[in-house]
Order: C-alpha cells, then structure tokens, then sequence
C-alpha cells in the first residue's frame, strides 16, 4: 500500500495549485508569540473557526493547553466591521479571565473588510473596555501574506513596539529567539546565564508551553517575557536577533525608533550558528566567555569526530522554516552531509540565494525553493532518493513510501514528543541532534545489513 | 487512587448559579438560557434550551466553524474526491488529516485524503479576485489526478470578495466532461458553528451527487449509513456486524466513503442516522425524493448495537434476516461481557462528563452506563434545539438571521426514481407496535435528573464544572484536553479519540472499557503532589550516623 500513491515521478510546474503545503498561515503564529508574553491571553479577530484551528495545532504540537479567545464574527460582523465584537469580547475577556495583556492578531477576514487595530483599541480605552493598567498588544496578521513565519513576527514586532525608552541604558540585551521550541528559549536563556549576559528574551515560551502537572490550571503560567521587561527594552545596550524571517523586523524596530543597535544572526542550530551567537552576545555585552561554554562546545565538537563516518555523505531532504532551515543546512555541511533538496512553504528571495551560498563549492547540487511544497519535494525524492528526512510530522507519509528514515524537527510535530523539554539550540542541542540523526541511520543500518555484517560495535 | 470528593452535596441550581457568576449581566443572561438543569421525565414538559446561537465574542469556546463542518467534517473523510480549499493557505493545511479518519482504498483504490490541496491565495488574488487561480487549480489538479470528482471549498476571504466558485466549478466540469466539479460556499463566517458546513455539504451532496449511479448494487438488505465518519476505523466495525448479519450497506455518509457510494445511495431500502445533528437534512431529503423511510441508530455501545441491529431486523420483517442478527448478537456478547466484568470493579459508580459533537455526547452515555458510570453534565458543541429536546420541537424552532443564511434546497419526489419502500398499511402496522421512523428523543431525555445540560461549553465553565463536580473522566475535543488534564481529572478526546478506537460495534464497547478503566484507574493521577509538597512544613532533621 502506498499512502501518496498518486504523486508522480514526473515534474510539472505548478502555477495556481498548492499541494500539502510547508507553510501555514499568519495568526498562528502570532498566538504562538502571544503565548510567551506573561499573563497573556491571545485573541484571534475574526470568525471562531481560525481561532478553534490554531488552537487545536498549537495543542497538537505541545500537547500543552492553548487558551485563546476569538472575535467569533457571523455574517453581521462581516459586512459592518468587527469593531462591535471586539470591544464586546474585551469586555467579556476582562470580566472572566482577567489577563493581564490581551494580545490582538486579525485574520484574513478582519483585514479584507479593513479593520484597523488600532483604533479599535483608542475606542477600548476611551470606553473604558481596556482597564487601566491593563496592556494592549495589536498585530496585523492578514492569512494570504507571507506564512505562520510571517504572522510570528510580526507580533514579536508589536511586542517590541512597547518599549518605552528612557533614555538609560539598563545593561541588558534584548535576545529575540525567533519560532523555537519552548525548551529552545529556555538553552538560550541557559546560555547566556553562562556567558554572563544579562537578557531580555522575548518571547518567551519557555514555562509556559511546557509547563508541569501539578493538579492545578493555570491559565497565564508562570513563564513569559512581561510588559515590564518589554517596556525596558527600548533601554537595551544591543538587540541579538536569531533568524531574519521571525525576528528582524522587531529588531530594526528597536534600532531605528529606539537607537538599540541591532545583530540580525541565524538561529543558533548547529557548532557554527551557535558560535556566532555566543560570539556576537560577549562583544555586545562586553564579557569573556568563560571555559564551562568552551567545554560544551567540545563536546559536540567531539561527537561530530566520533561518529564522522555515518554523517559523511549522507543525502538529505528537508523542508520547514526558513530561518531554521538555514541553520540546519549550515550545521549539515559542516557535518559532510549533503542537504540536496531544500524547500519552504514561507516566500522571500533571500532564502534560495543564502541556501545556494552555503552550499556553494560542496561536492553536491542542491535544490532549493522557496514558496515550494511538500508535493514537490516528494517528486524530488521519486527521481533520486536520499539516506534522511528532516521536517515536521506531515513528512511521514513520504518516510513511510519511500522507506527513508524521518527527524522529526519543525513545526508541527503532531505525533512525537520531547520537542517541548529538550532544546536542538546550542551546542547542547547541537549533540541533541546529532544523537537523533544517529540513532535514526544507525537503526536504519541495523535493520539493512546482512546477517553477515550485523556488528555489535559500531 | 485516593481521591478525594467533594463532601458537600451541590444543588445543580447552586452550580448554575456558580457558573454564571463571573459573567457581565447581559452575558449571563444568554448563557442562563443555554445551561439547563434536566428536568425531563416521562411525566413532565422538559425545559427549553437555548441552542445554534452566536457564541459570545471574547468567552472561550469549543466550537470551530463552518467550513471546519463542511470540508472537515463532511467531506473530510471521502477518499477518491480532490478537495480544494479556495483560500489562503492555513484553512487547508488545518483540515489536512486532523480527524483520524480512517479509509480503505484496497490496493490499487484511489485515495486523496494524505494529499492538502490549496489556492493559497496571496494578497493579489484578495485584490484582483481568485476565480482565475482557482480555475487553474482545478485544471492542474484534473491534469496531475483525473480525478472522479473535485470539490471546491470556500473561505471567508472568498466569499467578502466574491468569487463566484460555482460558476467556475459549473465551467470546469462542462469542459473535462468525466470529472464532478462543484463547490460549497461554506465560508467561516456563515452560520454560528460548524453545524452550518454540515448543512450546506449535505445539500451539494445531495444535488451533485447521489442519484448518479443507476446500476443497484447487490444485497438483500440495503441500508445507508448515513452521520458516520469512520473516526478511528468506526465505520470498519460496523461494516463488519452488518456484512456478518447479511445486511448491505450501498453507502456512508461520509466515513471510509468513496464517489461511488454516494452516487449509489439512492438504492437502498432504509437510512439508518448515527449523527442525527450532521445529517438529518439527508434522511429527510432521501424519504421526500426517493421514498427510503429513515430511522435512527446508534452503534456506540454494545447494547445500542444489538438493539440498532433488531431495529433494522425488525424493518425488513423477514425471519431469515432477524434470525441471523440473533446469532450474530448471541456470538459477539460474551467477549463483551468478559471485558465488561473485567473493568466494572474499577469504573462501577464513577463519574463522567462529556461535551462534545453534535451528538456523541449523547451516543455515550450508552456505553458509560455500561460500565457503570454516570454522567454528571453533557451538552453539544453545535448542536440545535432538537437534538437536545428531540424532534418534536423541530416545528417550533425560530429560525434566525443566521440560519436563513444557510441554503435550504427544496426537493420532490423523483417522478421516475421515488419507491416508496413499505406501503402506508405497512408503515402504520410497525408504528403501532411501537416501531419509531424519523424520531429522535435528544439528548436531555437520556440523563437522569438534576444533572446539567450545557449548550456551546466554554474553557471558564469547563473549569469551573471540573472543580465543583470532580467527575472522573471528562470527555471534549483537543482544545480542552490539557488544560482539564492540569487539573489531575483525565480527559478523554470523543472528536478524534486521541490515539485510540474503533468505539463502535461490539469490538469498539470492548475497546472503550479498557481505554475508560486505563484512564479512571492510571496511577498518573496520584503523582500531582511530591512527597514533600504533601507536608511542607519541615518538622524534623535526619541525624546521618
């Protein structure tokens, strides 16, 4: 039985018809972000069903609850403006939930009827909806731009757009992590402890989407950046941003409205990215970095040397975000692997060119496509296969077809867990990795190999 | 497992009371009018509830929306059609293999259900309209799968901007000639739940559908399945009792279906309804037009299994029939009874809660009470006034300015293809030995009294009925999963069953007592508190030798 059984071999461009997508859309990842500020409720402006699904996707992933509230717009709301349900809504969230930041992300129908934001919000706290004290953070989020990616940040971007400078520098840098796990803030914000920089990391999901069991639900847990620490960080001495895609644009913000220079850097997968990180984070805080970092970076350093001749020429194909993506491919070269096929669902120009740099001068030719799909990756695959997949859940139907073993790594992970509690970030994440690639080829070996050369030592 | 419960006994009122306290004046009128306290016996009028009305913006709510119902829900689980989603991309790629359910293609069967199909609309598309992209995305996807038949599905954006799906659909299909085009403008915002997708799905179904195929399959007995969707591989165990009973069934409506079966599903002789929510409209529409009399079942317990099974026996009338249905109940009950005796000392006289469907909240109960349990409180995500209070209110529902927005299709009696299946003699002659067509008591008539009915539930009085009740399991959709489970109470999907399944028939009854046993009887439950958070105030030291 095959699964894609109607996935030809055949390639076709395709101009209209997207099929089994690398993206989705924006207002997830805007509630994703939303959930790492502290005592946070997000709020979907639109009909309840993008509310219900990204919700539903979010818990999937996490297997952590996802509250969220919705504009639940019918037919009235459409025509007239969502004006009416959103200020009922935040009304009603007060009254109930009490958070203490509601953060707003629209929809692809509160943005094609043109509702603005903004001016709901001025409506809010003139009516007396919006408490005093109480903060308002407003995201446009419109579903036919960009991707989840996009949507990501630009609510890290409203979230920066709270900073009230003072004009004192308060010694701490901003450290923007872009769309990783829970667990991946939580490496960061490990690392930089031992680095000894003070940050501001934003968002922050860590604590708050992978929380403990106790007996107890807590709708704001105790994790997330808060507004406090956002409003401070206009008074930041530099801002770290991982990953062009999900953290540029709050960063430059910052740069340009509150003079706090800006690092835009990848995303701290892999001994390369992590090194620059680490790098960038003491020169702009001014610190030595001391040998208990070192001696992690050896170690990964040593595992790579270990297990060198199983990464070495291994092809791989994989698909997902952008700024994770990036990394991924750097760390895979530097392995000697071979990422051959390469495709995001998320646009932007920038990606093929970086990912055609990175690769440049390597003993393989890699395919590379933004605004690509899964379909097409799949027909990749059909002409000439590869020894691993890397990507998020929706991969396993070509794992399974093609008999290629599958990381499961990316958004979303629907059917594994650990993704929450072990970061891939760092150097730590880095043996993380690599400790899952093994496990993944070695298995692979094991079932393969003759009866004649079966070893017990690998 | 020591759990403690609560002493005091809370009067339901109390617990409206409790629930609605938080709420502003103007909310907590609304929502008085959807919680109800079940009053319904034999001897009294049974309240009213307040149903399918707007949820309240800003308060948490269970509920998804129309084209959820539409193109997940109900046509979702339909393998050998290209659904397409006319939209920016997330509609699709959420709708992408969400639901469990499960089908069967055979070997060499076609089976688009992996593949998410999307015009994944850009902001020039919004601008300049879609109806272009669209059309090409059907040719693409004729060109890639020549397909039996393609389905279009609107989303909001669509419908705010006006493309005009069906006239491309109608102009697609005119120019292939043997592929189905049509399209459902199931928009998210139409209707106030994902009830409104079930209707408007069912309606094209209906219109583009069945009726097609004119050879009648094989069989004795024909029935069609109809608001079963295969979650888990339902459907299989109930194709599996029916085929073991000699009885057909030409079609499901929709779980493991195939272009076919709908096409064929004016050849049978008798509907049975599971859902009666998702798809009654298509029972009432398959009487009027091709005379097939429907009643309603329900294959989720062992004992409304067999009981389901005598009623389609007792339809057909015919000995052999009935005979075999004996045979088949007589072979399948002792493994049911064994796993029943082995999970009864642990789940006899605990509690459930359930809030889920259209009407699985109340398919349920059947198989709780099987095992012992009672259930404390219910209630539909998207369900209307009948399915709580039963068909009779059907006539005096007000329909609102939401409802009229969805489609009503008038159908007739098909001047060549309308049969009535049993003569009016024959009809009147079951009815009067208590023989129920077309009825549907509702949910409320099921519990007992004094527990809690709760239409369109919220994430606020989830919370709150968990801490005042304490049930021992609790049963909704992924959303409300975790954060009942932080509250130490298990939480057992009914939407998509978590990992678990078939439910139905009578391997599914053994299936579930074990899954509601593993639940109410893991040890997980008795780890919330470390051992020093049990008495935190430290009273004494060790002395190390």
């Amino acid at each position: 039985m095959v699964l894609l059984r109607h996935t030809p071999t055949e390639v076709k461009e395709r101009k209209a018809l997207m099929i089994n997508p690398a993206k989705t859309c924006q207002p997830i990842g805007a509630m994703y972000a939303s959930l790492g500020i502290h005592g946070c409720l997000p709020h979907s402006h639109g009909s309840q069903g993008c509310c219900a699904y990204h919700r539903s996707a979010l818990t999937r992933h996490y297997k952590e609850p996802v509250s969220a509230a919705t504009s639940s717009f019918t037919e009235g709301a459409s025509v007239f403006g969502g004006q009416a349900n959103l200020l009922q809504a935040i009304d009603n969230i007060m009254s109930v939930y009490d958070p203490e930041v509601i953060a707003v992300h629209t929809t692809c129908l509160s943005e094609t009827i043109g509702d603005d934001l903004n001016q709901i919000r001025d409506k809010a706290i003139k009516t007396g909806k919006l408490p005093e004290g109480k903060t308002f953070v407003g995201a446009p989020t419109p579903s036919y731009v960009g991707s989840h990616v996009t949507g990501f940040s630009n609510m890290v971007k409203a979230m920066a757009m709270l900073a009230e400078p003072t004009g004192k520098k308060n010694g701490k840098v901003n450290v923007i992590p872009g769309w990783v796990e829970p667990s991946d803030m939580g490496e960061i914000k490990r690392l930089a402890a031992m680095v000894g920089v003070d940050i501001t990391l934003f968002p922050d999901t860590d604590g708050v989407l992978n929380a403990p069991l106790t007996g107890e639900y807590k709708m704001f847990p105790d994790g997330g950046v808060t507004v406090k620490e956002l409003k401070g960080c206009g008074d930041a001495i530099g801002t770290l941003a991982l990953g062009e895609w999900c953290s540029a644009d709050a960063a430059r913000w910052l740069d340009s409205k509150c003079k706090v220079p800006c690092t835009v850097l990848d995303m701290p997968f892999g001994l390369a990215a992590t090194d620059r990180f680490v790098d960038v984070l003491r020169t702009v805080a001014g610190v030595s970095v001391p040998e208990t970092v070192a001696f992690e970076r050896g170690q990964l350093v040593d595992m790579i040397s270990d297990m060198h001749q199983y990464f070495y020429g291994k092809r791989v194909a994989l698909w997902g975000d952008p700024d994770q993506l990036i990394s991924m491919v750097e760390f895979l070269i530097s392995l000697d692997m071979q990422p051959v096929y390469v495709v995001t669902g998320t646009p932007g120009k920038k990606f093929e060119k970086r990912i055609q740099e990175l690769c440049e001068g390597q003993p393989f030719e890699v395919k590379v496509k933004a605004k690509g799909d899964m379909f097409l990756m799949h027909q990749w695959i059909k002409n000439e296969p590869v020894d691993l997949l890397i990507g998020n859940t929706y991969g396993k139907y070509i794992s399974r077809d093609e008999d290629i073993p599958l990381l499961r790594w990316g958004f979303p992970i629907l059917d594994r867990q650990g993704h929450q509690y072990f970061p891939t970030v760092g150097y730590k994440g880095g043996l993380r990795l690599l400790e899952m690639i093994l496990g993944l080829l070695l298995d692979r070996k094991d079932r393969d190999d003759p009866e004649t050369q079966f070893e017990l030592v690998l | 497992m020591a759990k403690t419960k609560k002493v005091v006994q809370l009067m339901p009122t109390d617990i409206k009371e409790e629930l609605l306290a938080k709420y502003p004046p103007k909310v907590a009128r609304k929502r008085a009018k959807q919680i109800m306290i079940n009053e319904a016996t034999e001897s009294e009028a049974p309240s009213e509830i307040l149903a399918n009305v707007r949820t309240i913006p800003g308060i948490i709510t269970m509920r998804g929306c129309t084209y959820a119902g539409c193109k997940g829900v109900i046509m979702g689980p339909t393998r050998d059609i290209v659904n397409i989603t006319h939209g920016p991309i997330g509609c699709g790629f959420y709708s992408w293999l969400t639901r469990r359910n499960q089908t069967d293609p055979g070997p060499d069967g076609d089976n688009y259900m992996p593949y998410c199909f999307s015009t994944d609309m850009q902001d020039q598309d919004i601008i300049f309209g879609g109806e272009k992209k669209l059309a090409a995305a059907i040719e693409e996807a004729y060109e890639l799968f020549h397909p039996k038949g393609i389905c279009v599905f609107a989303t909001c954006p669509v419908g705010l901007i006006g493309d005009d799906i069906h006239a491309v659909c109608k102009k697609m299909k005119a120019k292939f000639g043997d592929c189905n085009v049509f399209a459902f403008s199931c928009e998210g915002y139409k209707g106030v739940s994902q009830s409104a997708g079930h209707h408007i799905a069912n309606n094209q179904v209906f219109s583009h559908l069945v009726g097609e195929n004119e050879t009648p399959p094989e069989g004795e007995y024909k029935i069609n399945l109809l608001g079963e969707y295969n979650i888990g591989g339902d459907g299989f165990e109930i194709d599996r009792i029916l085929k073991k009973c000699g009885i057909t069934n030409v079609s499901t409506f929709s779980g493991n279906s195939s272009y076919e079966q709908f096409a064929s599903a004016q050849h049978a002789d008798l509907d049975c309804v599971m859902c009666h929510r998702s798809i009654n409209y298509v029972a009432d529409m398959l009487e009027t037009k091709y005379g097939i009399p429907w009643i309603k079942v329900n294959f989720i317990g062992a004992e409304s299994t067999a009981k389901s099974l005598r009623k389609i026996g007792e339809y057909f009338a015919d000995k052999k029939l009935i005979d075999r249905i004996e045979a088949v109940i007589a072979e399948e009950m002792p493994d049911v009874e064994a796993a029943r005796a082995e999970v009864l000392p642990n789940t006899e006289g605990k509690t459930a809660m359930l809030f889920v469907g259209g009407s699985r909240a109340h398919h349920y109960q059947d198989l709780f009470s099987e095992m012992g349990m009672k259930t404390l409180s219910a209630g539909y995500e998207f369900a209307h006034r009948d399915d709580y209070e039963g068909r009779h209110v059907i006539p005096d529902l007000k329909v609102d300015a939401d409802s009229r927005n969805i489609e009503e299709i008038e159908v007739e009696a098909d001047p060549e293809l309308y049969n009535p299946r049993k003569t009016p003699d024959e009809i009147k002659a079951l009815e009067d030995a208590g023989y129920k067509f077309k009825h549907y008591a509702g949910l409320n008539e099921q519990m007992d009294k004094g527990t809690i009915v709760i239409d369109d539930l919220n994430q606020y009085e989830a919370e709150k009925l968990v801490e005042l009740l304490k049930p021992d399991v609790f049963c909704a959709g992924i959303k409300e999963k975790y954060s009942i489970q932080k509250t130490g109470v298990p939480m057992k999907q009914l939407h998509s069953y978590d990992s678990g399944g078939p439910y139905a028939g009578f391997k599914g009854a053994i299936n579930f007592y074990h899954e509601i046993d593993r639940l109410v009887s893991s040890k997980v439950w008795s780890y919330m508190k470390a051992p020093w958070q049990e008495s935190p105030e430290l009273t004494g030291t060790f002395v190390w030798e």
